[in-house]
């Protein structure tokens, strides 16, 4: 290990107060966000994408830290976290694959929009 | 990544483990990724179904509409406090992961006392998270009282609202259950003799009772459904009266309802007559109270389905997270890591524990934030 004792626990308290921060500041956007179209004089929609997009990007920060730190993956060979680490462009591919065929069940039809239970067994 | 040299000729030989790892934690390592890609693929499946069901610029369920209890605020004081004990939940989570770090690190220094003190300190993490949940569950199944509503379909076809005919029902309670659903059972149908219909029409004859009983479909403590067509087959009586379209409403964030959605996916915009009648009717009725597999009062039927199969899952991971820590401390106390001469079982399992956090990091997001 590279690290021992005071100089480990150190670096782990550090990790556990950046994910506390990311948490708090997530709680912060999730109270305020109604009030972002006003204050900021945008429309809802785009309120709504940015608040979106803000949150994935800090759960990819807090799952970096998570995987790297407490998990050690940071500290293992390359070769280790490549291992781990490639496959999951599988689920990248799985969510754009997903989002955009989610996106398209929805407007199968405009006037009578089908139930979701409906579409699981008539993938039309 | 941290250089760390690799015996090249050992690798090839197989006398060191190829990824610098021992087995254990390279198995425990593979066996994460595949249960990641399982928990990914159900997020992504939640993702596409809401996707699916809001393109049409329709409402989803609101979190800071639905997860509003927290313990003491809500039963001393009835308080509402959207997201705060998911907050809590969280946080409860973080830390254990903190402590359960610490309990790694004292394995490094083969300190037996310390390990003993953090794996305690993570179980009861673990099972405060765990006792979370389940106040969270009973909140989210039980629901609100005047959450989801039970339309007459006779009152929307009064204002020209066409009424999906697919999602017709009739309900009906037992004798001696409210409408809202005590917390009563019935033991078998032989002793009930009566049904009262939605309308307060009842039926007495006991053969009748038996029949429909045996086709009825149940949703809560002494509260019964039957579709449109068992109904006619059945032979309710004054069957349109008692005709039931079932659904909840669509409330913007200020609270004012806006919409009212049918569990099968339809949704009713308008007239405003229409919604305001119901809305005020319904006030006297039976509502579909919380959730269930089948329906829920918050949202469109995936909302509730995924939300009790993804954290439940993850309660899953998290009950044999806490199975695997209460070994691993019985362990450390007797003294088996000592012997053997290393704690790596510390290590491997708090790469389980770690992954549990990390699940709950994206459940927390897509669940209670978005």
């Amino acid at each position: 290990m590279a690290t021992e004792g005071s100089a480990a626990r150190q670096s782990i308290v550090r990790t556990a107060l950046i994910l506390t921060g990311l948490t708090a500041f997530e709680f912060f956007i999730a109270f305020t966000k109604q009030s972002y179209p006003s204050i900021f004089g945008i429309s809802e929609a785009a309120a709504q994408l940015i608040v979106v997009v803000t949150f994935v990007i800090l759960t990819l920060f807090k799952a970096f830290y998570i995987v790297a730190e407490f998990m050690h993956l940071k500290h293992e060979v390359k070769r280790l976290a490549l291992t781990i680490l490639v496959p999951f462009l599988f689920i990248i591919w799985l969510l754009i694959g997903l989002t955009v065929e989610g996106d398209y069940w929805g407007k199968l039809s405009e006037a009578e929009p089908v139930s979701t239970s409906e579409l699981i067994v008539s993938p039309a | 990544m941290a250089n760390v040299a690799v015996d090249k000729q050992a690798l090839v030989e197989g006398e060191r483990p190829s990824m610098n790892a021992s087995y254990g934690k390279l198995m425990m390592w593979f066996f994460l990724v595949s249960d990641a890609f399982t928990f990914s693929s159900l997020l992504v499946a939640y993702g596409a179904l809401r996707i699916s069901a809001t393109s049409e610029g329709w409402a989803w369920a609101f979190p800071e509409v639905v997860f509003t209890h927290t313990p003491l605020l809500y039963e001393i004081w009835h308080i509402e406090a959207p997201l705060v004990f998911v907050g809590i939940m969280t946080f409860i989570l973080i830390l254990s992961s903190v402590t359960m770090v610490l309990a790694v690190e004292a394995g490094h220094r083969k300190s037996k006392k310390e390990v003993q003190k953090w794996v305690f300190y993570t179980i009861i993490g673990g099972v405060m998270f765990l006792s979370c949940q389940a106040y969270e569950w009973y909140h989210f199944i039980s629901g609100t009282p005047d959450g989801g509503v039970l339309v007459p379909a006779a009152l929307m076809e009064e204002h020209g609202v066409s009424r999906g005919d697919d999602k017709q029902i009739v309900e009906f309670h037992l004798p001696g259950h409210g409408a809202e659903g005590d917390h009563g059972s019935h033991d078998g149908h032989a002793a009930v003799t009566a049904l009262t219909l939605f309308s307060h029409d009842e039926i007495k004859d006991a053969e009748a009772v038996e029949k429909i009983l045996d086709e009825a479909h149940h949703t809560h403590a002494g509260t019964y459904y039957v579709t449109r067509e068992e109904a006619e087959s059945l032979r309710i009586p004054n069957l349109d009266k008692n005709l039931m379209v079932k659904g909840y409403w669509v409330k913007s964030t200020d609270g004012e309802v806006a919409a009212f959605r049918l569990t099968n996916g339809r949704q009713i915009n308008g007239p405003k007559s229409f919604l305001a009648a119901a809305q005020q009717e319904s006030n006297h009725w039976t509502t579909q109270g919380g959730a269930n597999l089948l329906a829920n009062e918050y949202g469109p039927q995936g909302f509730a389905a995924l939300f009790f199969f993804v954290t439940g899952f993850h309660g899953t991971h998290v009950f044999s997270g806490v199975v695997l820590l209460l070994i691993l401390f019985l362990n450390v106390r007797k003294g088996t890591y000592e012997r053997r001469g290393h704690y790596e079982m510390t290590e491997k399992i708090g790469l389980y524990w770690h992954f549990v956090d990390l699940v709950w990091v994206f459940v927390f997001t897509f669940f209670y934030l978005i």
